[in-house]
């Protein structure tokens, strides 16, 4: 991927059943504008899901369940930018402001109520730190969302391959210790039958990835290990099958770390989304 | 009568000595810029009383939690004692309140039990320090006057409360012996330990003893108030303002700089309708301690360098120089020069806060995480710090690793950290 150069090319991409967008036409706020319609949804995909190889899948998977469960979404394709996140958190202010007034300036002009992300830095920034600067929404992360479309029956799931499994989730910094969500990722495991088991660092002790406050973008200061093979070392300690993520970041990490660790044959790194629409072969 | 005089004489100077340093602590603090306050008072009042008052966030770590407990309370209520020991010293009377009946001899016997408490929890406490050798108590930033003041701390608390109890002891033998003033307290639960080891003295050696220790206790508790203000024992005061001023928004939230979005304001549009803060600061992030604001600053001053969050910080457990608890003690160890510099009247400019003391090093090795800040007892929060000394680095001195500076100009031209092109960002849906 994007990252260190030393990383880019161990990335390897877990095998999944990767049917393609031909089923359906994902729109844009501006087709639906051109035909008069108003979305409830925005999703906001964010940079990793736009671009990155990896997280594509992960942001095809996210549109798959909005489709299946009727959600009138869409995105903003060409007219997203970077929400600046890693800007502000590297202290430069004034590039984090200029990206988020002209999102702003788009979104509102759109009339954009209600946003789904598939990040959960862009779910951080465009939650908390957009209102000073104008932009009032209620923004979503994706878990936060299926977990609603389950609660209200447009959607269901079934444990499918992923039944009786041991599947661990990794919290993402921004959404749980950032923003205090712990309970959906793990509320939509359980609903997979799978067998939810604890890293010995979870929840508000869970430990980084490493990627946060703009490190993904950067050589790791000098030290004597990667906070990304540090994490893997929690999750090999349990075994489980799966390491569920819920950030395209996170995934980077926890990809490297267990090919490094050589188990990548045995541990697979899925997001919870991804998990969500296998089981429900979507 | 000369004994009131002498009392009311140490009081006073004790009394004297720990006004001065407070003055000076608040005038440090003070020296932060002023900041707009978020939230309701309730919910401020909330945080205090659960975090501080109710010391909601040691039970993460319980072992060391119940052992802070028995300080804590010992701390607290031990200190009702005192009001009687100031009014005995003022007012030349022995055991003022016994008069109150038996209610008194419970209370006697409650601190006693407390005290008793507060050895074992200072004894424990010793030994997970110098014994145990618990790694977050031997980092780094743990050099020799940090890790002397703990054990001067504990060593002082262990003394003060012997001296109480022996104190009792040597009271309950005269009382029982009819020496005049000596009032009988009952078998009381702790001291009554001792007196088979005062049995032997005569009733002139216990006098001298019960008044040595009487003196002792006293003297130590006027001037452990006075070193409180030296030490990171401050928290005992500062955790109740500290916790009340603490952040209530969510913690993956940074603060807006108001000074930038007018300037952000005014060039996407440059008619466009600007509120001057009056809050605003001057510069575009922290360099030294005035530019940070009152609160952080007072984040300095009560953190018990108890090192939860570095031990939880995954930048320092994977042997960066990264420590969270570095920042607190630094930021504190340069308000304290630069506020002696002014006492001084003297140049302070020479050195600052980043780079004299926190590195470009440690700065980048943070990926805001939000550990600390959780694990922190008294919720401090040096991320705050962290981002206001990278934004000084990054707005001011255009200073910042190379890949960031790429990746930032990337986000500028083509909308993502990443070269790639805005208009592709759809390309997805098609593939
Ligand atoms: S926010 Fe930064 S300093 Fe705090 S624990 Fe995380 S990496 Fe360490
Ligand atoms: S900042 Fe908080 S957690 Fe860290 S050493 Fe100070 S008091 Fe302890």
């Amino acid at each position: 991927m994007v990252r260190r150069g030393r990383l880019r090319k161990q990335i390897v991409v877990i095998g999944q059943k990767n049917k393609g967008m031909a089923e359906f036409q994902v729109r844009t706020m501006a087709d639906c504008m051109a035909a008069g319609e108003t979305p409830e949804v925005l999703f906001w995909v964010g940079c990793a899901g736009s671009f990155d190889d990896r997280a594509k899948k992960i942001t095809k998977a996210i549109a798959k369940i909005l489709h299946k469960a009727n959600v009138s979404f869409a995105i903003l394709g060409s007219e997203e930018s970077c929400t600046g996140d890693p800007a502000k958190r590297a202290g430069n202010e004034f590039l984090f402001q200029m990206m988020a007034m002209q999102n702003i300036e788009v979104m509102n002009a759109y009339e954009v109520k209600k946003i789904v992300t598939g990040c959960p830095h862009c779910f951080n920034t465009l939650k908390n730190e957009y209102p000073a600067l104008g932009g009032n929404y209620e923004v979503l992360h994706h878990t936060q969302l299926i977990q609603d479309l389950i609660a209200q029956g447009k959607l269901s799931v079934e444990g499918g391959e992923f039944k009786g499994k041991k599947i661990t989730f990794h919290d993402p910094c921004y959404l749980g210790r950032g923003n205090g969500e712990y309970e959906a990722p793990r509320v939509l495991i359980q609903k997979l039958d799978a067998e939810l088991v604890e890293m010995k660092r979870c929840k508000t002790n869970g430990l980084c990835c490493g990627a946060g406050g703009a490190q993904m973008f950067k050589e790791a200061e000098k030290g004597n290990k990667e906070v990304n093979v540090e994490r893997t070392e929690d999750a090999l300690a349990i075994q489980p099958a799966v390491i569920a993520t819920g950030c395209p970041f996170c995934n980077t990490m926890m990809t490297d770390g267990i090919k490094l660790a050589d188990q990548s044959h045995v541990i697979a790194v899925k997001d919870i989304a991804e998990l969500i629409a296998e089981a429900a072969e979507l | 009568m000369i004994a009131q005089l002498i009392f009311i004489a140490l009081l006073g100077v004790g009394g004297f000595l720990a006004y001065k340093r407070f003055l000076f602590v608040k005038r440090n603090i003070l020296m932060g810029r002023d900041v707009a306050m978020e939230g309701n008072a309730a919910d401020r009042w909330n945080t205090m009383f659960r975090v501080a008052l109710g010391q909601g966030k040691m039970f993460t770590r319980p072992i060391a939690a119940i052992f802070h407990l028995f300080l804590y309370l010992g701390f607290v209520i031990i200190n009702i004692e005192v009001v009687e020991i100031i009014l005995d010293g003022i007012l030349g009377q022995h055991r003022l309140f016994h008069g109150i009946g038996g209610v008194y001899n419970l209370l006697i016997g409650a601190f006693e039990i407390l005290a008793f408490l507060v050895i074992v929890g200072c004894v424990v406490f010793l030994i997970r320090r110098n014994v145990m050798k618990i790694a977050r108590f031997h980092w780094r930033e743990m050099t020799k006057w940090p890790k002397s003041d703990a054990n001067i701390i504990l060593i002082t608390e262990i003394a003060l409360m012997s001296a109480f109890l022996k104190m009792n002891a040597a009271e309950s033998i005269l009382a029982a012996h009819g020496v005049e003033h000596y009032v009988n307290m009952g078998n009381l639960p702790i001291s009554q330990w001792i007196v088979p080891f005062l049995q032997g003295f005569s009733d002139g050696a216990l006098v001298a003893i019960e008044r040595f220790c009487w003196w002792f206790h006293i003297i130590g508790i006027l001037a452990f108030i006075v070193y409180l203000s030296y030490s990171k024992h401050l928290h005992i005061l500062l955790a109740f303002p500290n916790t009340y001023y603490s952040k209530l928004h969510p913690a993956g939230q940074l603060s807006n700089m108001s000074n930038v979005t007018n300037e952000v304001k005014l060039m996407m549009d440059p008619s466009a309708q600007v509120v001057e803060d009056p809050l605003a600061p001057k510069k575009f992030g922290a360099k030294d301690v005035e530019d940070l604001t009152w609160v952080q600053l007072l984040n300095a001053y009560s953190c018990t360098e108890c090192g939860r969050c570095t031990s939880v910080c995954p930048a320092n457990q994977t042997g960066k120089l990264l420590s969270p608890r570095k920042i607190m003690m630094d930021t504190r160890d340069r308000m304290e020069e630069v506020g002696k510099c002014k006492d001084a009247g003297l140049e302070y400019s020479d050195k600052s806060l980043l780079g004299d003391y926190i590195t470009f090093e440690e700065l980048w090795a943070c990926t805001s995480c939000n550990a600390c800040t959780e694990a922190c007892p008294v919720n401090i929060n040096p991320l705050d710090i962290i981002i206001d000394l990278r934004r000084y680095l990054m707005m001011e001195e255009s200073q910042s690793p190379e890949s960031i500076t790429t990746m930032l100009t990337n986000i500028e031209n083509n909308g993502a950290p990443w070269a790639f092109a805005q208009a592709d960002r759809g390309n997805w849906t098609k593939e």
